[in-house]
Protein backbone atom coordinates (compact mmCIF):
# COMPACT_ATOMS: atom_id res chain seq x y z
CA UNK A 1 0.00 0.00 0.00
CA UNK A 2 1.23 3.49 -0.71
CA UNK A 3 1.49 5.88 2.20
CA UNK A 4 -1.32 7.93 0.68
CA UNK A 5 -3.71 4.99 0.90
CA UNK A 6 -2.66 4.11 4.46
CA UNK A 7 -3.18 7.68 5.71
CA UNK A 8 -6.53 8.05 3.95
CA UNK A 9 -7.81 4.70 5.18
CA UNK A 10 -7.07 5.66 8.77
CA UNK A 11 -8.61 9.14 8.46
CA UNK A 12 -11.82 7.83 6.96
CA UNK A 13 -11.86 4.96 9.44
CA UNK A 14 -11.85 7.56 12.24
CA UNK A 15 -14.58 9.63 10.55
CA UNK A 16 -16.67 6.48 10.17
CA UNK A 17 -16.15 5.59 13.82
CA UNK A 18 -17.31 9.11 14.78
CA UNK A 19 -20.42 8.60 12.65
CA UNK A 20 -21.24 5.29 14.33
CA UNK A 21 -20.77 6.71 17.85
CA UNK A 22 -22.83 9.77 16.96
CA UNK A 23 -25.73 7.87 15.44
CA UNK A 24 -25.73 5.28 18.22
CA UNK A 25 -25.72 7.82 21.08
CA UNK A 26 -29.30 9.00 20.60
CA UNK A 27 -30.76 5.54 20.06
CA UNK A 28 -33.97 4.60 21.84
CA UNK A 29 -34.63 8.15 22.90
CA UNK A 30 -37.51 10.16 21.62
CA UNK A 31 -35.93 13.31 20.20
CA UNK A 32 -38.09 16.01 21.75
CA UNK A 33 -36.85 19.60 21.69
CA UNK A 34 -35.71 19.19 25.31
CA UNK A 35 -33.73 15.99 24.54
CA UNK A 36 -32.30 17.21 21.26
CA UNK A 37 -31.06 20.60 22.44
CA UNK A 38 -30.21 20.16 26.15
CA UNK A 39 -30.21 16.36 26.65
CA UNK A 40 -33.06 16.63 29.16
CA UNK A 41 -30.80 18.72 31.47
CA UNK A 42 -29.28 15.49 32.77
CA UNK A 43 -25.51 15.70 32.13
CA UNK A 44 -23.24 15.12 35.13
CA UNK A 45 -19.67 16.33 35.52
CA UNK A 46 -18.10 13.93 33.01
CA UNK A 47 -20.47 14.72 30.15
CA UNK A 48 -20.46 18.46 30.81
CA UNK A 49 -16.67 18.28 30.77
CA UNK A 50 -16.65 16.34 27.49
CA UNK A 51 -19.10 18.75 25.92
CA UNK A 52 -17.32 21.95 26.97
CA UNK A 53 -13.92 20.49 26.08
CA UNK A 54 -15.38 19.43 22.75
CA UNK A 55 -16.60 22.94 22.08
CA UNK A 56 -13.51 24.97 22.96
CA UNK A 57 -10.89 22.84 21.26
CA UNK A 58 -11.72 23.58 17.64
CA UNK A 59 -9.80 23.32 14.39
CA UNK A 60 -8.56 26.78 15.14
CA UNK A 61 -6.70 25.47 18.18
CA UNK A 62 -5.32 22.54 16.18
CA UNK A 63 -4.20 24.24 12.96
CA UNK A 64 -4.60 27.90 13.82
CA UNK A 65 -2.52 27.98 17.02
CA UNK A 66 0.52 26.31 15.48
CA UNK A 67 -0.04 28.40 12.35
CA UNK A 68 -0.06 31.65 14.34
CA UNK A 69 3.03 30.59 16.29
CA UNK A 70 4.71 29.97 12.96
CA UNK A 71 3.67 33.16 11.20
CA UNK A 72 3.21 35.63 14.10
CA UNK A 73 5.08 34.23 17.09
CA UNK A 74 4.63 35.99 20.47
CA UNK A 75 1.08 37.36 20.03
CA UNK A 76 -0.22 33.76 19.84
CA UNK A 77 0.29 33.53 23.60
CA UNK A 78 -3.08 35.26 23.97
CA UNK A 79 -4.71 31.87 23.27
CA UNK A 80 -3.09 30.36 26.40
CA UNK A 81 -4.37 33.25 28.49
CA UNK A 82 -7.93 33.79 27.30
CA UNK A 83 -9.08 30.20 27.50
CA UNK A 84 -8.30 29.86 31.23
CA UNK A 85 -9.83 33.26 31.94
CA UNK A 86 -13.02 32.28 30.14
CA UNK A 87 -13.34 29.37 32.61
CA UNK A 88 -12.81 31.74 35.52
CA UNK A 89 -15.78 33.79 34.31
CA UNK A 90 -17.84 30.69 33.65
CA UNK A 91 -17.30 29.66 37.27
CA UNK A 92 -19.47 32.61 38.37
CA UNK A 93 -21.79 33.15 35.42
CA UNK A 94 -22.81 29.70 34.17
CA UNK A 95 -24.44 28.48 37.41
CA UNK A 96 -26.65 31.61 37.38
CA UNK A 97 -27.55 31.07 33.73
CA UNK A 98 -28.29 27.42 34.49
CA UNK A 99 -30.57 28.48 37.35
CA UNK A 100 -32.58 30.74 35.04
CA UNK A 101 -32.69 27.95 32.46
CA UNK A 102 -34.15 25.45 34.90
CA UNK A 103 -36.66 27.89 36.31
CA UNK A 104 -38.05 29.02 32.97
CA UNK A 105 -37.29 25.95 30.78
CA UNK A 106 -34.88 27.84 28.55
CA UNK A 107 -33.14 26.07 25.65
CA UNK A 108 -31.18 28.85 23.97
CA UNK A 109 -29.47 32.18 24.56
CA UNK A 110 -32.28 34.18 22.86
CA UNK A 111 -34.72 32.36 25.21
CA UNK A 112 -32.75 33.98 28.03
CA UNK A 113 -33.01 37.43 26.44
CA UNK A 114 -36.73 36.98 25.90
CA UNK A 115 -37.30 35.89 29.50
CA UNK A 116 -35.13 38.62 31.00
CA UNK A 117 -36.23 41.54 28.81
CA UNK A 118 -39.70 40.34 27.81
CA UNK A 119 -39.14 41.27 24.17
CA UNK A 120 -39.66 38.89 21.27
CA UNK A 121 -38.08 41.39 18.89
CA UNK A 122 -34.88 41.55 20.95
CA UNK A 123 -34.77 37.74 21.20
CA UNK A 124 -35.31 37.37 17.44
CA UNK A 125 -32.56 39.93 16.81
CA UNK A 126 -30.15 38.06 19.09
CA UNK A 127 -31.06 34.82 17.30
CA UNK A 128 -30.42 36.18 13.83
CA UNK A 129 -27.15 37.90 14.84
CA UNK A 130 -26.15 34.59 16.46
CA UNK A 131 -26.86 32.59 13.31
CA UNK A 132 -25.10 35.14 11.09
CA UNK A 133 -21.89 34.93 13.15
CA UNK A 134 -22.06 31.18 13.74
CA UNK A 135 -21.88 30.63 9.97
CA UNK A 136 -18.33 32.06 9.54
CA UNK A 137 -17.21 30.01 12.58
CA UNK A 138 -18.74 26.94 10.99
CA UNK A 139 -17.10 27.81 7.70
CA UNK A 140 -13.78 27.98 9.57
CA UNK A 141 -14.22 24.40 10.85
CA UNK A 142 -15.10 23.20 7.36
CA UNK A 143 -12.14 24.90 5.73
CA UNK A 144 -9.82 23.50 8.41
CA UNK A 145 -11.15 20.01 7.83
CA UNK A 146 -10.70 20.39 4.09
CA UNK A 147 -7.08 21.43 4.59
CA UNK A 148 -6.39 18.44 6.85
CA UNK A 149 -7.72 15.83 4.46
CA UNK A 150 -6.10 17.48 1.47
CA UNK A 151 -2.63 17.54 3.06
CA UNK A 152 -2.96 14.10 4.65
CA UNK A 153 -4.03 12.54 1.36
CA UNK A 154 -1.02 14.08 -0.43
CA UNK A 155 -3.52 16.15 -2.47
CA UNK A 156 -5.28 13.00 -3.71
CA UNK A 157 -8.64 14.05 -2.26
CA UNK A 158 -9.74 17.57 -3.08
CA UNK A 159 -10.87 19.97 -0.37
CA UNK A 160 -14.51 20.24 -1.51
CA UNK A 161 -14.93 16.45 -1.63
CA UNK A 162 -13.42 16.02 1.86
CA UNK A 163 -15.67 18.76 3.27
CA UNK A 164 -18.70 17.24 1.63
CA UNK A 165 -18.08 13.75 3.05
CA UNK A 166 -17.29 14.92 6.58
CA UNK A 167 -20.24 17.25 6.74
CA UNK A 168 -22.76 14.75 5.51
CA UNK A 169 -21.57 12.70 8.50
CA UNK A 170 -21.88 15.66 10.91
CA UNK A 171 -25.32 16.70 9.68
CA UNK A 172 -26.36 13.05 9.92
CA UNK A 173 -25.51 12.52 13.56
CA UNK A 174 -26.74 15.93 14.65
CA UNK A 175 -30.02 15.24 12.87
CA UNK A 176 -30.34 11.85 14.55
CA UNK A 177 -28.99 12.36 18.07
CA UNK A 178 -28.72 16.08 18.81
CA UNK A 179 -26.47 17.27 21.65
CA UNK A 180 -25.92 13.72 22.96
CA UNK A 181 -24.02 12.87 19.77
CA UNK A 182 -21.71 15.81 20.36
CA UNK A 183 -20.81 14.70 23.89
CA UNK A 184 -20.23 11.08 22.86
CA UNK A 185 -18.14 11.86 19.78
CA UNK A 186 -16.08 14.15 22.06
CA UNK A 187 -14.83 11.03 23.85
CA UNK A 188 -13.19 9.84 20.64
CA UNK A 189 -11.97 13.34 19.86
CA UNK A 190 -10.37 13.91 23.27
CA UNK A 191 -8.50 10.61 23.25
CA UNK A 192 -7.14 11.16 19.73
CA UNK A 193 -6.34 14.80 20.37
CA UNK A 194 -4.43 14.06 23.58
CA UNK A 195 -2.43 11.32 21.88
CA UNK A 196 -1.71 13.44 18.80
CA UNK A 197 -0.79 16.63 20.69
CA UNK A 198 1.54 14.88 23.15
CA UNK A 199 3.32 12.79 20.56
CA UNK A 200 3.87 15.56 18.01
CA UNK A 201 4.60 18.24 20.63
CA UNK A 202 7.41 16.14 22.08
CA UNK A 203 8.30 14.04 19.02
CA UNK A 204 8.79 16.79 16.44
CA UNK A 205 11.26 18.97 18.40
CA UNK A 206 13.04 15.74 19.42
CA UNK A 207 13.34 14.49 15.83
CA UNK A 208 14.93 17.70 14.53
CA UNK A 209 16.82 19.08 17.52
CA UNK A 210 17.03 16.32 20.11
CA UNK A 211 14.41 17.87 22.41
CA UNK A 212 12.35 20.93 23.31
CA UNK A 213 15.15 22.65 25.21
CA UNK A 214 17.72 22.51 22.37
CA UNK A 215 15.01 23.66 19.93
CA UNK A 216 14.34 26.79 22.00
CA UNK A 217 18.08 27.35 22.43
CA UNK A 218 18.53 27.69 18.67
CA UNK A 219 15.35 29.75 18.32
CA UNK A 220 16.42 32.18 21.05
CA UNK A 221 19.84 32.54 19.45
CA UNK A 222 18.53 33.16 15.94
CA UNK A 223 15.02 34.60 16.21
CA UNK A 224 14.56 35.98 19.73
CA UNK A 225 12.26 38.80 18.53
CA UNK A 226 9.75 36.26 17.18
CA UNK A 227 9.21 34.90 20.70
CA UNK A 228 7.87 38.04 22.39
CA UNK A 229 5.17 40.49 21.38
CA UNK A 230 4.63 41.89 18.80
CA UNK A 231 6.60 38.96 17.30
CA UNK A 232 6.55 39.05 13.52
CA UNK A 233 3.55 41.40 13.36
CA UNK A 234 3.39 45.18 13.18
CA UNK A 235 0.64 46.07 15.64
CA UNK A 236 0.07 43.15 17.99
CA UNK A 237 1.81 44.54 21.06
CA UNK A 238 0.77 44.56 24.71
CA UNK A 239 -2.34 46.73 24.34
CA UNK A 240 -3.54 44.43 21.58
CA UNK A 241 -2.82 41.44 23.83
CA UNK A 242 -4.78 42.79 26.81
CA UNK A 243 -7.77 43.88 24.70
CA UNK A 244 -7.87 40.59 22.78
CA UNK A 245 -7.57 38.46 25.91
CA UNK A 246 -10.40 40.42 27.54
CA UNK A 247 -12.68 40.32 24.49
CA UNK A 248 -12.16 36.59 23.97
CA UNK A 249 -12.49 35.71 27.67
CA UNK A 250 -15.65 37.79 28.07
CA UNK A 251 -16.99 36.67 24.70
CA UNK A 252 -16.27 32.98 25.27
CA UNK A 253 -19.44 32.14 27.15
CA UNK A 254 -21.79 34.40 25.23
CA UNK A 255 -21.30 32.23 22.16
CA UNK A 256 -24.78 30.77 21.77
CA UNK A 257 -23.47 27.18 21.72
CA UNK A 258 -21.39 27.62 24.90
CA UNK A 259 -24.25 29.43 26.58
CA UNK A 260 -26.66 26.67 25.59
CA UNK A 261 -24.35 23.93 26.85
CA UNK A 262 -24.89 25.29 30.37
CA UNK A 263 -28.48 24.03 30.14
CA UNK A 264 -27.38 20.42 29.62
CA UNK A 265 -25.95 20.21 33.15
CA UNK A 266 -28.00 18.61 35.87
CA UNK A 267 -27.04 21.28 38.41
CA UNK A 268 -25.29 24.62 38.71
CA UNK A 269 -22.83 22.89 41.01
CA UNK A 270 -21.74 20.61 38.15
CA UNK A 271 -20.88 23.68 36.07
CA UNK A 272 -18.88 25.23 38.89
CA UNK A 273 -16.85 22.04 39.42
CA UNK A 274 -16.32 21.79 35.67
CA UNK A 275 -14.90 25.33 35.64
CA UNK A 276 -12.35 24.33 38.29
CA UNK A 277 -10.96 21.42 36.26
CA UNK A 278 -11.32 22.87 32.73
CA UNK A 279 -8.09 24.94 32.72
CA UNK A 280 -6.13 21.68 33.14
CA UNK A 281 -7.38 20.54 29.76
CA UNK A 282 -5.36 23.42 28.29
CA UNK A 283 -2.11 21.65 29.10
CA UNK A 284 -1.99 20.09 25.62
CA UNK A 285 -2.10 23.53 24.02
CA UNK A 286 1.62 24.36 24.59
CA UNK A 287 2.44 21.10 22.77
CA UNK A 288 0.93 22.56 19.61
CA UNK A 289 2.96 25.72 20.22
CA UNK A 290 6.17 23.63 20.25
CA UNK A 291 5.27 22.26 16.82
CA UNK A 292 4.76 25.80 15.49
CA UNK A 293 8.10 26.95 16.91
CA UNK A 294 9.91 23.94 15.41
CA UNK A 295 8.33 24.78 12.05
CA UNK A 296 9.86 28.28 12.21
CA UNK A 297 13.30 26.66 12.09
CA UNK A 298 12.60 23.63 9.89
CA UNK A 299 10.23 25.05 7.26
CA UNK A 300 11.34 28.66 6.90
CA UNK A 301 9.37 29.54 3.76
CA UNK A 302 5.84 28.22 4.06
CA UNK A 303 3.25 30.33 2.24
CA UNK A 304 0.36 29.44 4.56
CA UNK A 305 1.06 29.12 8.31
CA UNK A 306 -2.10 27.04 8.78
CA UNK A 307 -0.32 24.21 6.95
CA UNK A 308 2.75 24.21 9.23
CA UNK A 309 1.63 21.47 11.62
CA UNK A 310 0.45 18.99 9.02
CA UNK A 311 3.35 19.58 6.68
CA UNK A 312 5.79 18.86 9.51
CA UNK A 313 3.89 15.75 10.61
CA UNK A 314 3.81 14.52 7.01
CA UNK A 315 7.54 14.84 6.51
CA UNK A 316 8.51 13.54 9.97
CA UNK A 317 6.31 10.54 10.71
CA UNK A 318 5.19 7.35 8.91
CA UNK A 319 1.90 7.37 7.00
CA UNK A 320 -0.17 5.56 9.63
CA UNK A 321 0.72 8.25 12.15
CA UNK A 322 -0.17 11.00 9.69
CA UNK A 323 -3.52 9.21 9.38
CA UNK A 324 -4.12 9.35 13.13
CA UNK A 325 -3.16 13.02 13.40
CA UNK A 326 -5.31 13.80 10.36
CA UNK A 327 -8.20 11.84 11.85
CA UNK A 328 -7.79 13.66 15.19
CA UNK A 329 -7.85 16.95 13.30
CA UNK A 330 -10.91 15.94 11.30
CA UNK A 331 -12.90 14.97 14.42
CA UNK A 332 -11.68 18.18 16.08
CA UNK A 333 -13.41 20.07 13.28
CA UNK A 334 -16.51 17.87 13.31
CA UNK A 335 -17.39 18.08 17.02
CA UNK A 336 -17.56 21.90 17.28
CA UNK A 337 -19.19 22.01 13.85
CA UNK A 338 -21.90 19.66 15.08
CA UNK A 339 -22.74 21.80 18.08
CA UNK A 340 -22.63 24.99 15.98
CA UNK A 341 -25.04 23.53 13.44
CA UNK A 342 -27.35 22.32 16.18
CA UNK A 343 -27.35 25.69 17.94
CA UNK A 344 -27.84 27.75 14.79
CA UNK A 345 -30.79 25.62 13.65
CA UNK A 346 -32.47 25.80 17.05
CA UNK A 347 -31.96 29.58 17.25
CA UNK A 348 -33.47 30.06 13.82
CA UNK A 349 -36.43 27.75 14.32
CA UNK A 350 -37.30 28.58 17.92
CA UNK A 351 -36.37 32.23 18.34
CA UNK A 352 -36.68 33.67 14.85
CA UNK A 353 -39.09 31.68 12.69
CA UNK A 354 -41.70 30.70 15.29
CA UNK A 355 -42.31 34.10 16.94
CA UNK A 356 -42.24 36.03 13.68
CA UNK A 357 -43.96 33.74 11.19
CA UNK A 358 -45.71 30.82 12.86
CA UNK A 359 -46.60 31.54 16.53
CA UNK A 360 -48.89 28.51 16.65
CA UNK A 361 -46.00 25.99 16.33
CA UNK A 362 -45.61 23.49 19.17
CA UNK A 363 -42.20 22.56 20.59
CA UNK A 364 -42.37 19.33 18.56
CA UNK A 365 -42.88 21.33 15.37
CA UNK A 366 -39.90 23.49 16.33
CA UNK A 367 -37.77 20.39 16.84
CA UNK A 368 -38.83 19.08 13.41
CA UNK A 369 -38.08 22.38 11.69
CA UNK A 370 -34.72 22.64 13.49
CA UNK A 371 -33.72 19.18 12.29
CA UNK A 372 -34.56 20.13 8.70
CA UNK A 373 -32.57 23.34 9.12
CA UNK A 374 -29.52 21.25 10.08
CA UNK A 375 -29.34 20.17 6.46
CA UNK A 376 -30.01 23.67 5.06
CA UNK A 377 -27.39 25.38 7.25
CA UNK A 378 -24.79 22.71 6.56
CA UNK A 379 -25.40 23.34 2.87
CA UNK A 380 -24.93 27.11 3.25
CA UNK A 381 -21.69 26.78 5.23
CA UNK A 382 -20.40 24.20 2.73
CA UNK A 383 -21.14 26.49 -0.21
CA UNK A 384 -19.40 29.41 1.53
CA UNK A 385 -16.40 27.28 2.45
CA UNK A 386 -16.00 26.04 -1.12
CA UNK A 387 -16.47 29.36 -2.90
CA UNK A 388 -15.23 32.10 -0.58
CA UNK A 389 -11.57 32.97 -0.25
CA UNK A 390 -11.55 34.59 3.22
CA UNK A 391 -8.77 33.26 5.52
CA UNK A 392 -9.19 31.29 8.76
CA UNK A 393 -7.92 34.15 10.88
CA UNK A 394 -10.26 36.72 9.35
CA UNK A 395 -13.20 34.40 9.92
CA UNK A 396 -12.36 34.01 13.59
CA UNK A 397 -11.82 37.73 14.16
CA UNK A 398 -15.11 38.55 12.49
CA UNK A 399 -17.06 35.96 14.47
CA UNK A 400 -15.58 36.92 17.86
CA UNK A 401 -15.96 40.66 17.26
CA UNK A 402 -19.64 40.14 16.47
CA UNK A 403 -20.64 37.58 19.11
CA UNK A 404 -18.76 39.38 21.91
CA UNK A 405 -21.43 42.07 21.67
CA UNK A 406 -23.94 39.82 23.49
CA UNK A 407 -21.90 40.24 26.67
CA UNK A 408 -23.55 43.39 28.14
CA UNK A 409 -27.06 41.99 27.58
CA UNK A 410 -26.17 38.80 29.45
CA UNK A 411 -24.13 40.31 32.31
CA UNK A 412 -26.34 43.33 32.96
CA UNK A 413 -29.35 41.07 32.55
CA UNK A 414 -28.07 38.87 35.38
CA UNK A 415 -26.59 41.46 37.74
CA UNK A 416 -27.85 45.00 37.01
CA UNK A 417 -31.57 45.49 37.74
CA UNK A 418 -31.68 48.94 36.10
CA UNK A 419 -30.84 47.72 32.55
CA UNK A 420 -33.69 48.13 30.04
CA UNK A 421 -34.70 46.46 26.77
CA UNK A 422 -34.07 49.65 24.82
CA UNK A 423 -30.63 49.95 26.40
CA UNK A 424 -29.56 46.43 25.41
CA UNK A 425 -31.09 46.78 21.94
CA UNK A 426 -29.27 50.06 21.19
CA UNK A 427 -25.99 48.80 22.69
CA UNK A 428 -26.13 45.59 20.67
CA UNK A 429 -26.87 47.38 17.39
CA UNK A 430 -24.09 49.94 17.87
CA UNK A 431 -21.60 47.27 19.00
CA UNK A 432 -22.28 44.87 16.13
CA UNK A 433 -22.34 47.79 13.67
CA UNK A 434 -18.98 49.19 14.79
CA UNK A 435 -17.38 45.72 14.94
CA UNK A 436 -18.40 44.91 11.36
CA UNK A 437 -17.38 48.35 10.12
CA UNK A 438 -13.90 48.04 11.63
CA UNK A 439 -13.28 44.44 10.57
CA UNK A 440 -14.54 44.88 7.00
CA UNK A 441 -12.65 48.17 6.50
CA UNK A 442 -9.49 46.31 7.65
CA UNK A 443 -9.15 48.45 10.80
CA UNK A 444 -8.40 45.55 13.11
CA UNK A 445 -6.38 46.13 15.24
CA UNK A 446 -7.17 49.85 15.50
CA UNK A 447 -4.87 52.11 17.61
CA UNK A 448 -3.20 48.91 18.79
CA UNK A 449 -6.46 47.61 20.26
CA UNK A 450 -8.64 44.68 19.22
CA UNK A 451 -11.53 46.05 17.10
CA UNK A 452 -14.12 43.83 18.78
CA UNK A 453 -12.99 45.19 22.14
CA UNK A 454 -13.49 48.80 21.03
CA UNK A 455 -16.95 47.88 19.74
CA UNK A 456 -17.69 46.22 23.09
CA UNK A 457 -16.69 49.40 24.97
CA UNK A 458 -19.07 51.45 22.82
CA UNK A 459 -21.75 48.81 23.34
CA UNK A 460 -21.40 48.97 27.15
CA UNK A 461 -21.51 52.79 27.17
CA UNK A 462 -24.60 52.91 24.94
CA UNK A 463 -26.34 50.18 26.95
CA UNK A 464 -25.75 51.99 30.24
CA UNK A 465 -26.62 55.47 28.90
CA UNK A 466 -29.84 54.41 27.13
CA UNK A 467 -30.90 52.26 30.10
CA UNK A 468 -30.57 55.22 32.45
CA UNK A 469 -32.52 57.46 30.03
CA UNK A 470 -35.43 55.02 29.62
CA UNK A 471 -37.88 54.11 32.38
CA UNK A 472 -36.89 51.27 34.69
CA UNK A 473 -38.53 47.90 34.04
CA UNK A 474 -38.88 44.71 36.02
CA UNK A 475 -36.63 41.77 35.29
CA UNK A 476 -38.36 38.76 33.75
CA UNK A 477 -36.00 36.57 35.76
CA UNK A 478 -37.48 37.80 39.04
CA UNK A 479 -41.18 38.17 38.33
CA UNK A 480 -41.88 34.48 38.21
CA UNK A 481 -39.74 33.71 41.23
CA UNK A 482 -41.98 36.03 43.21
CA UNK A 483 -45.08 34.53 41.69
CA UNK A 484 -43.87 31.06 42.69
CA UNK A 485 -42.98 32.32 46.15
CA UNK A 486 -46.51 33.67 46.51
CA UNK A 487 -47.99 30.43 45.23
CA UNK A 488 -45.90 28.46 47.74
CA UNK B 1 -28.06 29.22 44.95
CA UNK B 2 -24.52 30.06 46.01
CA UNK B 3 -23.53 33.70 46.16
CA UNK B 4 -19.89 34.52 45.45
CA UNK B 5 -18.03 35.85 48.50
CA UNK B 6 -15.59 38.76 48.36
CA UNK B 7 -12.71 36.34 48.96
CA UNK B 8 -13.79 34.13 46.06
CA UNK B 9 -14.06 37.11 43.70
CA UNK B 10 -10.64 38.35 44.79
CA UNK B 11 -9.10 34.93 44.24
CA UNK B 12 -10.69 34.74 40.78
CA UNK B 13 -9.20 38.12 39.91
CA UNK B 14 -5.66 36.84 40.55
CA UNK B 15 -5.41 34.95 37.19
CA UNK B 16 -6.60 38.09 35.36
CA UNK B 17 -3.75 40.04 36.95
CA UNK B 18 -1.24 37.28 36.33
CA UNK B 19 -1.86 36.43 32.68
CA UNK B 20 -3.55 39.55 31.29
CA UNK B 21 -2.89 42.95 32.87
CA UNK B 22 0.71 42.29 33.89
CA UNK B 23 1.83 41.29 30.38
CA UNK B 24 4.55 43.95 30.10
CA UNK B 25 6.27 42.52 33.20
CA UNK B 26 6.64 38.94 31.97
CA UNK B 27 6.69 39.18 28.16
CA UNK B 28 10.41 38.51 27.78
CA UNK B 29 12.69 35.70 26.58
CA UNK B 30 15.12 35.72 29.54
CA UNK B 31 15.64 34.19 32.00
CA UNK B 32 15.16 30.88 30.18
CA UNK B 33 13.58 28.41 32.60
CA UNK B 34 14.06 24.68 31.86
CA UNK B 35 14.95 25.96 28.39
CA UNK B 36 11.60 27.72 27.90
CA UNK B 37 11.36 31.42 27.06
CA UNK B 38 10.15 33.20 30.20
CA UNK B 39 6.77 34.34 28.80
CA UNK B 40 5.83 30.84 27.66
CA UNK B 41 6.97 29.32 30.95
CA UNK B 42 4.94 31.90 32.90
CA UNK B 43 1.72 31.17 31.01
CA UNK B 44 2.15 27.40 31.23
CA UNK B 45 2.59 27.73 35.02
CA UNK B 46 -0.64 29.66 35.21
CA UNK B 47 -2.71 26.86 33.66
CA UNK B 48 -2.62 24.72 36.84
CA UNK B 49 -2.44 27.83 39.05
CA UNK B 50 -5.73 29.11 37.56
CA UNK B 51 -7.34 25.80 38.43
CA UNK B 52 -5.92 26.13 41.92
CA UNK B 53 -7.38 29.64 42.34
CA UNK B 54 -10.80 28.41 41.26
CA UNK B 55 -10.52 25.44 43.58
CA UNK B 56 -9.80 27.90 46.40
CA UNK B 57 -12.75 30.08 45.39
CA UNK B 58 -14.97 26.99 45.29
CA UNK B 59 -14.06 26.08 48.86
CA UNK B 60 -14.37 29.64 50.14
CA UNK B 61 -17.91 29.81 48.75
CA UNK B 62 -18.70 26.36 50.00
CA UNK B 63 -17.69 27.08 53.60
CA UNK B 64 -19.33 30.52 53.70
CA UNK B 65 -22.58 29.05 52.38
CA UNK B 66 -22.50 26.29 54.98
CA UNK B 67 -21.97 28.84 57.72
CA UNK B 68 -24.76 30.95 56.22
CA UNK B 69 -27.23 28.05 56.28
CA UNK B 70 -26.42 27.14 59.89
CA UNK B 71 -27.11 30.61 61.16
Amino acid sequence: MTSRVVAMTIIFGIILLAAIIGLYSGRKRQMTLEQWTVAGRGFGLIFVWLLTAGEVYTTFAFLGASGWVYSRGGPTLYILAYMSLAYVLSFFILPDIWEAGRKFSLHTEPDFFQQRYGSKALAAFVAIVGVVFIIPYLQLQLTGLGIIVEVASFQAISRPLAMLIAFVVVAGFVFASGIRAVAWVSVLKDILMLFAALSIGIGIPFHYFGGIRPMFKILVATKAAHLTMPGSTAHMGHTWYISSVLLSALGGYVWPHNFGSAFTAKSGETLRRNAVIMPLYMITMPMLFFVGFTAVLVLPRLANGDLALLTLVRQTFPAWFLGIVGGAGAVTAMVPAAVLILTASTLFAKNFFRPLFQPSMTDDDVAKLARILVIVLTGIALTLAIFSSISLVELLLLAYAGIGQFFPGVIFGLYWPRVTTMGVFSGLISGVGLAMLLVFSKHDPVFGLNAGFIALCLNVMVTVAVSLLTTAQRSGLEERTEAIAVAD
Amino acid sequence: MKKPTAGALLLAFVPFLAVCFSVSLWDRVYPLIFGFPFNLFWLICWIPLTSLCLWGAYHLMDSSNKRGSHE
